[in-house]
């Protein structure tokens, strides 16, 4: 680790989904070894997740969620790695990177190992640049700065909430998408982060992502998918929506680039389908929704904020499917079982809106 | 990239000539521009005739043109850079591309020479995508495409009026930004492409510029000019000015800018220092318009390039023109301009949608 990086090792959890094994983690481990692992064991619980030794870690089965949460567990997904999100709320950090079993060590285009977690904690720990565009991008990284033009004011930055990364190897396509281009494989290493301006949507992939838990935790919600539910793979992009906005209320940064990591496996194309397939209507009327949204002043926290923005759901969104409906319920449940499992937090005020 | 769909004689290559001797610039460029028109417009200040190697389709535009087709002595003073907007009027084609004369064309990160004009013109053909961020950057591109979340209604995306091109060695950075880091240069070859969403503010700079004419033409214009104004990009702020006026015109149009390829590579010139008494009137103005930026909003009825600008321009004279005579004679710059547009029969925009 380069001097002056911090390892954030004491402060920051690492949140990893499974069904199958964690033999990924191999790969990982000179990375990941100094960090905390929770890992939410999604299916069955009667099975045993092995994971490498070595590592420090939590498990969470359906049985362990059902436990901790009581009822409040009917906002968890099951069969769905949506469950992941458990893991932030058990959390005990400041910062969480969650990554997809799938996914392994990048290579940068000299053929250096990709130590994700390291640009993760550059990009989280530097300020975000929402209220102007910067056309050298992240004006924090080494080697960039602010260019002609760029407002001294606004110089300074917000916090970073969220750091978003991206993968080479198998994108991440929808079903229709896959089905045209099978062969499609992203080869192109861009090298840079920038902030997503304040005021854009985006779809936040959850396969390679960090967070600020103190900051953007709560908004962090990933929906109800899978077992049960008309919906999959809309998880994170829900999340994602929710975060954006929430971030833009309360002048908090969002950046997406750098780091890549090495995603090895293609999902099956009819299966994504079927889970998808009703999220690519909807999303016409999701994306008109939060685009159009505000967040009254009074909302200072992102409880607050997240449950002001179930009540739009569910007022704006039921009338497209009942389901929304149900999210909105969930969405509630969500923030209630966060503030019992994380009473300190709760009262305080997050970002400004 | 194809050019194959655009002919070489839809294209204008606008150089404003600060310089005499264009030898070694037009060389440089040869491979790239020796294919099409090049409009040369003398700086009216450059005294004596310019050099120009033999091979080119050019027209150079001096002084006594500028002031033929101008008339008398207006608000609009074309001296230095601003003197590339005087090709941008006598131009008769859809597409420009403008870069200053201390710009040659830049290598990507495997020492290949790019192709500067090839990079703009497939910029301007493929869609903009302004309403979502696509997190794989430019979805036209090869090898990318739009990610799994992006809304479909969105995936045809809308014209691409503006193409804002990178530098690299000497990055185009304030003088305070450069003097703090006189050693400072560029080298960072981001290998990506992409629209700045709608609704956020950039600084677009001059030095490296393509646009559709007949989008946006007449929203290409001198209007803001220094006091102090001087012949080095730290010392003149125009086309921030200008290019801020161009994206709230975009956004409104509903017609895209992208930013990023392609580079070129930017030669050492001036000293920064030296120039940071001068620029930082610019750097004050910047702090005074960003509020009257992000607030102006255009009226429905304004559908095309000039209406948008004589709209704009009753905008700065309202809200900025008594604070300061600056942007008084801008707002007037603005009006006499697109009254010259007009009489220089120059073609109406394609009202925007």
């Amino acid at each position: 680790m380069p001097r002056g990086i911090p390892l954030l090792k004491d402060e920051l959890d690492i949140v990893i989904p499974t069904i199958r094994n964690l033999d990924f983690l191999e790969m990982w481990r000179p990375f990941f070894e100094p960090y905390h692992l929770i890992i939410v064991q999604d299916g069955d619980p009667s099975k045993t997740i092995n994971v490498p030794d070595g590592f420090d870690y939590e498990l969470y089965n359906r049985n362990d969620i059902n436990r901790i949460l009581g009822p409040k567990a009917s906002c968890i997904s099951f069969k769905d790695s949506a469950c992941r999100c458990f893991g932030y709320m058990v959390s005990k950090k400041k910062y969480i990177f969650t990554i997809d079993d799938d996914c392994f060590v990048g290579k940068d285009p000299s053929g250096k190992p990709i130590n994700a977690l390291e640009q993760h904690i550059k990009n989280i720990l530097s300020p975000s640049t929402p209220f102007f565009f910067n056309t050298l991008y992240d004006p924090f990284r080494e080697g960039a700065d602010f260019v002609r033009g760029y407002p001294f004011s606004l110089r300074e930055g917000v916090p970073t909430a969220v750091s978003h990364g991206l993968w080479l190897n198998i994108p991440d396509y929808d079903a229709p998408t896959q089905l045209v281009k099978p062969r499609e494989r992203n080869t192109r290493y861009v090298d840079m982060v920038l902030t997503i301006p304040k005021g854009t949507l985006f779809p936040m992939c959850g396969m390679n992502l960090a967070f600020d838990r103190h900051l953007i935790g709560p908004a962090m919600y990933f929906g109800l998918m899978g077992d049960g539910q008309p919906i999959g793979r809309y998880d994170d992009m829900w999340a994602g929506w929710c975060t954006k906005v929430i971030c833009d209320h309360l002048n908090l940064g969002v950046k997406t680039g750098l780091p890549y990591i090495f995603h090895s496996k293609a999902s099956n194309p009819f299966v994504n389908l079927k889970k998808e397939y009703k999220g690519i209507f909807w999303q016409e009327d999701i994306i008109p929704f939060f685009q159009a949204v505000t967040l009254p002043k009074e909302c200072t926290t992102v409880q607050e904020c997240y449950i002001e923005l179930s009540k739009q759901v569910k007022e704006k969104l039921s009338k497209v499917d009942p389901y929304f409906d149900k999210l909105a319920d969930a969405m509630v449940t969500w923030i209630e079982a966060w503030d019992e499992l994380n009473p300190a937090g709760a009262a305080v005020a997050n970002g400004k809106a | 990239m194809a050019l194959e769909h655009i002919d070489d004689s839809e294209v204008d290559i606008v150089i404003a000539a600060l310089q005499s001797d264009l030898t070694s610039f037009l060389n440089a460029w040869r491979p790239l521009f020796s294919r099409f028109h090049l409009i040369i417009v003398q700086d009216p200040d450059l005294k004596g005739e310019l050099k120009i190697p033999q091979g080119f389709d050019h027209r150079v535009y001096t002084k006594s043109d500028i002031d033929q087709v101008i008339g008398p002595t207006t608000s609009i003073v074309f001296s230095g850079y601003s003197c590339r907007y005087f090709g941008y009027l006598v131009s008769r084609k859809k597409y420009i591309i403008s870069v200053d004369d201390d710009c040659l064309p830049a290598k990507d990160n495997d020492g290949n020479l790019t192709n500067a004009v090839s990079q703009h013109l497939a910029n301007l053909t493929t869609p903009a995508t302004p309403f979502f961020f696509n997190t794989l950057y430019d979805p036209f591109r090869e090898g990318a495409d739009f990610v799994r979340g992006y809304p479909f209604s969105l995936r045809s995306g809308v014209d691409c009026a503006l193409s804002c091109g990178l530098w690299l060695n000497l990055a185009d950075y304030d003088a305070p930004t450069q003097a703090l880091k006189p050693e400072h240069r560029n080298l960072h070859y981001v290998d990506a492409v992409m629209t700045v969403p709608a609704g956020t503010l950039m600084p677009i700079s001059g030095i490296n510029i393509a646009f559709n004419r007949a989008l946006v033409g007449p929203a290409l214009f001198p209007g803001l000019k220094l006091t102090g104004e001087g012949k080095l990009r730290w010392e003149t702020i125009e086309d921030i000015w200008c290019g801020m006026c161009v994206k709230v015109i975009c956004d409104h149009l509903s017609i895209g800018v992208k930013t990023g390829l392609p580079y070129v590579f930017r030669s050492d010139k001036g000293n920064p220092i030296e120039s940071l008494k001068k620029e930082w009137e610019g750097v004050k103005k910047m702090e005074e318009i960003i509020p009257f930026f992000q607030s102006v909003r255009l009226p429905r009825t304004a559908t095309t390039a000039e209406d948008c600008l004589l709209e704009m321009a009753k905008s700065v004279k309202d809200r900025l023109g008594g604070t300061d005579p600056l942007f008084a004679r801008a707002a007037e710059a603005m009006v006499e301009w697109v009254k010259i547009w007009k009489a220089a029969g120059a073609s109406h925009s394609t009202p925007g949608v």
